[in-house]
Order: structure tokens, then sequence, then C-alpha cells
């Protein structure tokens, strides 16, 4: 165990419990804001592995904004408070769903384990620098097609809540 | 100088998670956080392939923030999506099926919304 591995350790640990907590809570904004404590918890995974940019684009792409709007679908959709008994499904249900996560994460395991090896490897950090040279060399393409998406997400957004209120006001 | 089978470990529990969260919930926002989940994994999948070095590219790291960035307009439309039947069905509960059929004549009745 190397220094690195505990620090990894104490964060994937972080990350995993309220991962289980946000599939698992009966309260509706609770579920989003273990989420919160979820990805900053991969953000810290990111800072260990030595990805710095990322982590911080991962605070404030999916702690910032993301689960921000999550919480705004909660709220306009009226999510209640406490409990809500009405949303939660049967036993069999959810223990079939966590036979398949389960089996899911056991065919993954199977595939990564022999892929891990058994001694540490050094980590290299990247420079953001370093990042930023290759985002506009040879991810440009991809990086600008990604701005195309960005804006055609924004206007489907727009013209999808827009519609439905149309129609919703000339149904009533 | 660090071992690659817990972040590995890690990404696939996490996969695993959001699974589980996708197939156990109903409402459908909750769904949404278990592919978010299954998003993470495979990011911190993409990284801890990107740390352990011969990467010419950066493309652990270049294609991670590219996740994050396509997740964020995935959220952004699914959430769209959710209000909008909010609206019409008064719920999001995904294993409630009846109300579609009965805002489809509605729907053929408005004609082309545009």
């Amino acid at each position: 165990m190397t220094s690195l591995d505990l620090a990894f350790a104490a964060a994937g640990a972080v990350t995993l419990a309220a991962a289980v907590l946000a599939v698992t809570t009966r309260h509706l904004v609770h579920s989003a804001l273990w989420l919160v404590l979820s990805l900053g918890g991969l953000a810290g995974c990111y800072l260990v592995l030595g990805a710095e940019l990322v982590a911080l684009v991962q605070v404030l792409v999916y702690v910032g904004a993301v689960v921000v709007l999550v919480i705004f679908a909660l709220m306009l959709t009226r999510a209640p408070i406490g409990p809500s008994p009405e949303h939660t499904t049967s036993r069999l249900h959810r223990a079939l769903a966590a036979l398949l996560g389960g089996g899911v994460t056991a065919l993954l395991l199977a595939v990564l384990v022999p892929l891990a090896g058994r001694e540490a490897v050094a980590r290299t950090p990247v420079v953001s620098a370093v990042i930023a040279g290759d985002l506009f060399a040879t991810w440009v393409w991809p990086f600008e097609a990604l701005s195309l998406l960005l804006l055609l997400a924004l206007i489907g957004a727009f013209s999808v809540a827009r519609l439905t209120g149309g129609r919703a006001q000339g149904e009533s | 100088m660090i071992h690659l089978l817990l972040p590995y470990a890690v990404a696939a529990a996490l996969v695993g998670i959001g699974t589980y969260g996708v197939l156990a919930r109903r409402n459908a926002v909750l769904v949404l956080i278990g592919i978010e989940l299954m998003l993470a994994g495979a990011g911190l999948l993409l990284v801890t392939a990107g740390a352990v070095g011969g990467d010419r590219w950066q493309a652990g790291n270049v294609l991670t923030l590219f996740i994050i960035t396509i997740a964020a307009a995935e959220v952004v439309l699914a959430l769209a999506v959710i209000v909008a039947v909010f609206r019409r069905r008064d719920n999001i509960d995904i294993s409630i099926t009846t109300a579609l059929p009965a805002s489809a004549p509605a729907a053929a009745e408005t004609g082309d919304p545009r």
C-alpha cells in the first residue's frame, strides 16, 4: 500500500458509499444531495490519479451545474420533502435490480482485475498546459463538434419545454 | 506509485450501482441519477487508463472532459423531457404507462405544433 493508494481508498470509499445512498434513499431530495457527495468524491479520485483539470471540471460542471439542474427538476415535478413510499418498487424488483447491478460489477471486475496486475505503477500527473495543447491540436474537431452539440442541446431543451407548455395552454 | 486494482474496482462498482439505480427506481429523475453514476464510472476508468502513462494525446483526460460535457447536454435534454412529461401526465412515474395513450389523440388534434 502506498500513500496514493490510501488517498484513493479514502476518496473511493466516500464515492461508493454516497453512490449507494443516492440510489437507495427514499427521500428524493436526499438522493440528489448524495449524488453531490458521490461526484465530489469522484473529483477527489481524479485528483489522486493526477488529473487536476478533469477534477476541476468535474466539480464545476457536475456538482455546480448538473446537480443543480436535477434539484430544479425535482422541484418542478413537485417532489415531496419527506420519504416518498409511492415511488419505491417492490422488494422482488429491487432484489432483481441488485442482482443485475452486482452481475454488471462482477463482469467488469472479471475483465479489469487481470488488467490491473499486482505491482504498483508510476502515476504520471498531467499538466493542464499539456491537455490544453492536445485539446486544441489533436482534438480540435471533436471539441468544435461538442460546442455544436451543446448549442443543439440548448435549443432542443428550450423547444421541448416551450412547445409542450404551449400545447398544455391550448388544451386547458 | 499506485495500484491499479483500486481505481478499476471503484469504476466497476460505480457502474453496477448506477445499473441498480436505473433498474430499481420509478421516479424518472432518480433513473437519471443512476445514469450519471454509470457515466462517472466510465470517466474514472478513462482517467485511470490515462494516468498510467503511454497516453500520447492525453486521450484519457480529454475524453473524460468530453464525457462530462456530453453528460451535461444529455441531462439538460432529459430534464426538459421529464418536465414536459410532468406537465402532461402530472407525474413522472416511469412504471405508469396508461396516461400515454390518453394524451396521444390530443397531440393528433393539435397537429403539427409548429
